[in-house]
């Protein structure tokens, strides 16, 4: 390979992966990469026609998926609220849509349905390069999800500041807090990792433990629904085409593409994660800066925590973002930064992010349960595991090696 | 002249169990019946199969990896052991078949981990996902265990009566004999200390001449057999399988290791200290479900309080026995 290339060789296997599984659908799955553009009435139309388990490829797919994942999560809800609280039912999708346009198909919905996991990646990527890693997300986004669905039931029984505003716009409350309340949270991993000092696998896990029950304190062990117009937007609705939540994914990657590769923050913090130490010597206050990255993190997962609730249209302390963390993890480890730290790659997140909800949707559109899909995920994340780990390449190629030299050939 | 010091290695672990101490104190002051020897009890029975996950996760710790398949691996088992009854099976052979899937399982992935040298936290993750979807491919529904002669035996003929209505049910028999063995294992054969020599410093260990790689796959084994076996006394406990159960179980059996006194860098701990951090969270609960006005979700929080409580001990003990190194 050649030096201009390096630069995108980290992106190599997980799009090889990803074109592989993309092919897998073109030949297999009817109609996977049909886009069309649709008006906001008849797609609601076949979205709230569609039945998970029984539809043939086709136009349906993408709501199959969509259904299937709703299903999936009222399922949960069932088993675990046992009567508490009303099931979240599949209300018309009301999701507003400027110019009244927007692309719709299964691609998309891959986008929208990956939208969380990507935003997860982008702050877990930054954590991951410093050398660490916080596996306190899931229970962050518990937390987002659930102070923001309390203050909007609050705000719409009318017993909160800023009531006043309308229910167009006092969404930003709800909004506002999750933020500030998940960013504090990262704040908190920070001080623990950065400030005392603490291994960030072990300080990020008194969150993640203690976090869904303060999550469930906050709603009081209850399921919070709602349906302002505006926190649902967040995850249904669209906007220039394309559903919104992909342009919070987009919006927050150039952000932290700036960031990181515009200014000197990113050169800091592979400096942080090679060697703690020689950096500090060499005058970067490495603290502050893995201190940063936990508070970036934060802020990520509280956007993924709103993205979730907005998505399912209520607050689950029990399931929201359950296990996201680890999809998060491994969205960052298939797409090349390394767990070691020191090397980051924040376009191969996205991309590993998007295959891992790639292979979800084929498993849903096979009509596969959503419980065994775990099944083929594990197996796809070891063997792009394995093939980055320099072990077993070294390996691989050392067979390949002594062949060749058996053969006579170089 | 010398004088007697407590060894600094004995602090996390006295912690641990003056905690306990003083938990079960304010238990017993608090309520009339907490002291009576029921409650004791029922301590052991209801969480010997976290006690047995913990072991395995203890073990695990101390080489310096994690193992993030536990809950997972008894969701599995309990749900294979309930299927295969139902289905016809002897139950001894269920249980010697899930026995058999837990240690090959824990093999391959302390190999995946060795030879490829990938990262524990992901390969155990793999297989925490990989195992509980094969659950779900048993059986998507919970089953339950009925008639079966085997679980009635162990039910009702290896039970030790203890007078007064108290039984020592067989499941807490295996947990401390489980215990007992680990304790042994990891404290006075060669394979245990080298645990403790690759937690500390795996290169070291290495250079010593160590067999890491065989001790280390020999651990996640150990560990893939303590979760299916916690699977089992969690099928004779609840007499039922369901592939839902136990999820975040994991982090359970990390939370007691680390209440244990553990460091989870590795190297330093007990596996007699995942006895009390098990304990200490069986307590906890028992408390909560005696009040019945807090919500039990404080649970989460007090354990999460309690391991950082527990990590910032640790952290303090490091650090002033790093800085005795350093002046001597």
């Amino acid at each position: 390979m050649n030096k201009s290339s390096n630069k995108f060789r980290h992106l190599v296997w997980p799009l090889v992966s990803l074109a592989l599984l993309l092919l897998f659908n073109a030949i297999f799955t009817d109609n996977f990469f049909k886009i069309e553009v649709k008006k906001q009435d008849s797609a609601q139309a076949v979205q709230s026609t569609a039945v998970p388990d029984d539809l043939p490829g086709a136009a349906g797919t993408a709501a199959a998926q969509a259904a299937a994942e709703e299903v999936e999560a009222a399922k949960q809800t069932v088993k675990e609220s046992a009567g508490q609280q009303a099931v979240p039912e599949k209300k018309d999708d009301k999701g507003v849509s400027i110019f009244g346009y927007y692309l719709y198909g299964t691609p998309i919905d891959i986008l929208n349905q990956g939208s969380k996991v990507m935003v997860l990646a982008i702050g877990m990527t930054l954590v991951i390069a410093t050398g660490g890693i916080d596996i306190s997300v899931g229970a962050v986004m518990a937390i987002a999800g659930a102070i923001a669905a309390l203050l909007i039931s609050m705000l719409d029984a009318g017993n909160c500041i800023g009531a006043g505003m309308g229910p167009a716009w006092y969404w930003i409350i709800p909004v506002a807090a999750a933020l500030v309340l998940s960013t504090l949270a990262g704040f908190w991993n920070g001080m623990l990792v950065a400030g005392f000092g603490i291994q960030p696998m072990v300080a990020t896990l008194v969150l993640m433990v203690a976090g869904r029950g303060v999550a469930q304190l906050i709603t009081d062990g209850q399921i919070i629904t709602f349906d302002n117009p505006g926190l649902v937007f967040l995850c249904n609705g669209h906007a220039l085409f394309l559903p919104f939540s992909v342009w919070i994914v987009v919006a927050m990657y150039v952000i932290a593409g700036l960031l990181t590769r515009k200014t000197a923050f990113g050169l800091f913090i592979e400096s942080v994660g090679n060697n703690e130490r020689a950096s500090r010597y060499a005058g970067i206050e490495a603290r502050r800066i893995k201190w940063l990255t936990y508070v970036i993190c934060g802020f990520c997962a509280g956007v993924a925590g709103l993205l979730a609730a907005s998505n399912i249209k209520c607050a689950d302390s029990n399931n929201a973002g359950l296990y996201l963390e680890l999809d998060a993890i491994l969205a960052t480890v298939i797409g090349g930064t390394s767990m070691a730290g020191g090397r980051f790659f924040l376009s191969g997140s996205l991309v590993g992010a998007i295959l891992i909800q790639t292979l979800t949707t084929t498993m849903y559109m096979k009509n596969v349960s959503p419980a065994i899909v775990q099944v083929p995920k594990a197996m796809v994340v070891i063997i792009v595991c394995l093939l980055q780990s320099p072990v077993f390449r070294a390996k691989v190629l050392s067979v390949f090696a002594s062949k060749a030299a058996k053969g006579g050939v170089q | 002249m010398k004088k007697f010091k407590f060894p600094m290695r004995y602090v996390p672990i006295s912690a641990t169990i003056l905690v306990f101490f003083i938990v079960y104190l304010i238990g017993i002051i608090s309520f009339e019946n907490f002291g009576s020897p029921k409650v004791f009890l029922d301590l052991f029975v209801d969480n010997a199969y976290l006690g047995i996950a913990a072991i395995g996760t203890a073990l695990v710790i101390l080489t310096g990896g994690i193992d993030l398949s536990v809950g997972s691996i008894i969701a599995f088992t309990s749900i294979l052991i309930a299927k295969m009854i139902a289905t016809g099976s002897n139950a001894l052979v269920a249980i010697a078949l899930a026995l058999v899937i837990g240690i090959l399982f824990g093999m391959l992935q302390g190999w995946l981990i060795h030879c490829f040298s990938l990262p524990p936290f992901l390969v155990t993750l793999a297989g925490m996902f990989f195992i509980r979807g094969c659950g779900f491919i048993v059986s998507e529904e919970s089953i339950g265990i009925k008639n079966d002669p085997v679980f009635n035996f162990i039910q009702n003929d290896l039970t030790i009566k203890l007078g007064k209505g108290m039984n020592l049910r067989f499941i807490v028999i295996v947990y401390i004999v489980v215990l007992l063995a680990a304790i042994f294992f990891s404290q006075r054969t060669r394979s245990g200390r080298s645990i403790y020599a690759i937690g500390d410093n795996e290169l070291a260990a290495t250079l010593m001449g160590i067999p890491v790689g065989r001790t280390k796959i020999m651990t996640y084994t150990i560990a893939g057999f303590c979760s299916a076996l916690a699977g089992v006394v969690y099928a004779v406990y609840l007499k039922a399988g369901n592939p839902l159960n136990c999820v975040g179980l994991e982090m359970d059996a990390i939370a007691a290791v680390v209440i244990g006194g553990t460091l989870l860098t590795g190297g330093v701990g007990y596996v007699f200290g995942s006895l009390f951090g098990v304990l200490v969270l069986g307590l906890i609960q028992t408390l909560i479900v005696f009040d019945g006005r807090i919500n039990s979700w404080w649970t989460r929080i007090i354990v999460g309080l309690l391991v950082l409580a527990f990590i910032f001990m640790q952290n303090l003990i490091t650090k002033i026995s790093k800085s005795k190194s350093k002046s001597q």
